[in-house]
């Protein structure tokens, strides 16, 4: 028998035991664990739900059923390099949301949800993103982009950006 | 409008105003120690319940009295949960009190964990907020070095450890038992109540569930007092012996069509009108309010004759709201088309509905997806009256559901077909001249009636 390809790295690991003394149980360290994997991975791919379960004691159709229920976290691919979130909810809708996504979209040549082919581009229509003061905004990894015009946006999005959560 | 200087949002503008050093120099902090060293725990529950507090989460419950559901002398552990994972649209109060001063909110979670007795809170955080992330961590390592969390802290038998666990993009999360069930590691299907959590809440134990903005007001009712918070404010109806009250200042987001949005600091009981004006610089582009929304979208819509209704507890109510909500106003302006305000609210608790309540999951849906039809210029008369039954049929008030999210979803639907009723009608014979009076069941109709 051939050993099976470890995904999750001893790092990984390592960030998930860390957090094991704030929960009476390892079942609570779920969403934590998935957030750490797609961190680094940008997805969560079955054959990590199953290491993430062999981690936690859980069968890995109870880390599936939990990452599932979340449209977070992608399985099939990894999201882009940049994730963008454009909100399409009422305070950014009245200042023209649905209209930055589509915008967006059309631009990239992607679909909503829609990865760039290199990669480097997500865009995500999002629910309010608490940040109605902003509207319309979008959310790309750790930065808020705040009163975007559609221009403005196009030209926001080309560029690179750090996450560090 | 009496002149009212901001409390909750005094470290707003202030340079640094998010470290501890400059929270301890507004005084934040020293009503923690005094209360560490001369008071009881229930002492505290006491005072929460004297002040008159509400919990500014969106339910308006008092908040004192929740904490005496709690059992009298168990074991423990006891939970504090704190709601961190506002994502009612339009709301983001909680956002810039933990960006800006996330030691008010530690210092009312610490208050709040002692009136308590748990040893263990959970900031349970929306995923989309990594700046309040940052700030509280940051703020959390600060209050540990300065001995205000950890073992017996300030040489008293009580200890405390908060942590901040974050949520994954999901509305239904902030519905009390929903965020218990997530941070358990589950789907965050909200649970049949009772029992409360109060009784059996996280990992089974007793569990208190607060809103961030709810924590801050703890503090400053500690810092500044009963008799200060319940100076300002609405008092309680004499006639109306079951009114509490709407008691201390509230944070208002204003957004939409204004020109300038924000969240602005008043005594509760603000109008809508006042706040658009006073704070807001009117309605954006000279144009006037069609209908504004008094407390994020769930709460459904006031008219512009309406707008004079006190935003306390008890206001939004009198004029067909479900509430006050979380107080964020959202001004939809007179160009816009009710039409489609309600193909986004819709939109949204479609998107957002868990899914384990039929009456819910299904209304839901089919309720978008008849603004979806009548939007592509297929709507009928008899639509109105379908979205209406399914309005009042779904939520925890009629008793179809499990949680209140149905109720959200209902009420924009009610509220705007009932307030503008007229303009549904003429957008509907106007975008469909040769159907709007077909009553025959559609397809999607049929299903709706099998149920
Ligand atoms: C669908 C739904 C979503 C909710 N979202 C939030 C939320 O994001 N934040 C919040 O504090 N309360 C939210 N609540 C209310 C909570 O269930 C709960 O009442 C509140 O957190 C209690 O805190 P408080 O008493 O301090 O207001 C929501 C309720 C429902 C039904
Ligand atoms: S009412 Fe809706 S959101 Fe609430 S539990 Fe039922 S299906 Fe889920
Ligand atoms: S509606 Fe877009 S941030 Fe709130």
């Amino acid at each position: 028998m051939i050993a099976a390809q470890k995904i999750l790295t001893d790092e990984m690991v390592a960030k998930i035991e860390a957090l094991a003394p704030r929960y009476p149980n390892r079942r609570a360290l779920t969403l934590p664990a998935l957030h750490i994997v797609n961190a680094e991975l940008l997805h969560v791919p079955l054959e990590a739900v199953a290491e993430i379960a062999q981690v936690l004691g859980l069968a890995p159709a109870e880390v599936q059923d939990t990452m599932t229920f979340y449209e977070f976290f992608h399985q099939e691919k990894p999201h882009g390099k940049v994730r963008a979130f454009v909100c399409r909810s009422i305070s950014c809708a009245l200042r023209g949301g649905d209209h930055l996504l589509e915008h967006l979209c059309h631009k990239n040549g992607i679909p909503p949800y829609g990865t760039t082919a290199d990669g480097s581009l997500t865009i995500e229509p999002a629910e309010c993103l608490g940040a109605c003061d902003f509207a319309p905004c979008i959310l790309a990894n750790d930065d808020l982009l705040k009163n975007m015009t559609p221009e403005a946006a196009e030209a926001e999005l080309q560029k690179p950006r750090a996450r560090a959560t | 409008m009496q002149p009212f200087k901001p409390v909750l949002l005094e470290a707003v503008g202030v340079p640094n105003g998010y470290t501890i050093a400059s929270y301890k120099s507004r005084g934040g902090y020293a009503p923690l120690e005094k209360i560490l060293a001369e008071k009881q725990p229930a002492e505290v529950v006491e005072m929460v319940k004297a002040s008159g507090l509400r919990g500014r989460g969106g339910a308006g419950f008092s908040t004192g009295l929740k904490w005496t559901f709690l059992p009298k002398d168990h074991p423990g552990p006891i939970y504090l949960c704190i709601n961190a994972d506002e994502s009612e649209p339009g709301t983001f109060n909680n956002r810039i009190l933990m960006e800006d001063d996330p030691h008010q909110v530690i210092e009312g979670i610490i208050l709040s964990a002692y009136a308590t007795r748990a040893s263990t809170a959970y900031i349970y955080l929306r995923y989309e907020y990594p700046q309040s992330w940052h700030r509280l961590e940051a703020a959390i390592d600060e209050a540990y070095a300065a001995g205000y969390l950890g073992k017996n802290i300030r040489g008293t038998n009580f200890s405390l450890d908060i942590y901040l666990h974050r949520g994954a993009a999901a509305y239904i999360c902030g519905e009390e038992t929903g965020l218990i069930e997530s941070l358990e590691g589950k789907r965050a299907w909200p649970r049949i109540k009772p029992p409360f959590p109060a009784i059996e809440g996280l990992f089974h134990k007793p569990t208190v569930v607060n809103n961030i903005e709810t924590m801050a007001c703890v503090a400053q009712i500690a810092r500044r007092g009963i008799e200060w918070f319940k100076s300002i404010g609405v008092p309680a109806d004499p006639n109306n012996p079951r009114d509490p009250g709407s008691y201390g200042p509230k944070l208002y987001c204003l957004s939409g069509h204004v020109e300038k949005p924000g969240c602005y600091e008043a005594p509760l009981g603000i109008t809508a009108r006042e706040l658009i004006n006073h704070f807001g610089g009117g309605v954006w582009k000279g144009r006037k309010a069609k209908a504004v929304i008094p407390g994020g979208i769930s709460m459904g819509l006031m008219t512009e004759s309406e707008l004079d209704t006190p935003l306390d507890f008890a206001g939004p109510g009198k004029v067909g709201c479900l509430g006050l909500g979380t107080a964020a106003v959202v001004v939809i302006d007179d160009q816009t088309s009710i039409v489609d305000f309600l193909h986004n609210s819709c939109r949204f608790f479609a998107h957002e509905s868990c899914g384990q309540c039929t009456p819910c999951r299904e209304g839901t849906s089919w309720s978008l997806r008849m603004l979806e039809r009548m939007k592509a210029g297929k709507g009928r008369l008899k639509d109105l009256d379908i979205l209406l039954e399914i309005g009042n049929t779904m939520g925890m008030m009629p008793g179809s559901t499990i949680c209140g999210l149905a109720d959200g979803a209902a009420w924009p639907i009610k509220n705007a077909i009932k307030k503008f009723r007229g303009e549904f009608e003429d957008y509907i014979k106007r975008t469909n001249p040769s159907g709007w009076m077909v009553t025959d069941p559609v397809p999607a109709l049929q299903i709706v009636g099998a149920h």
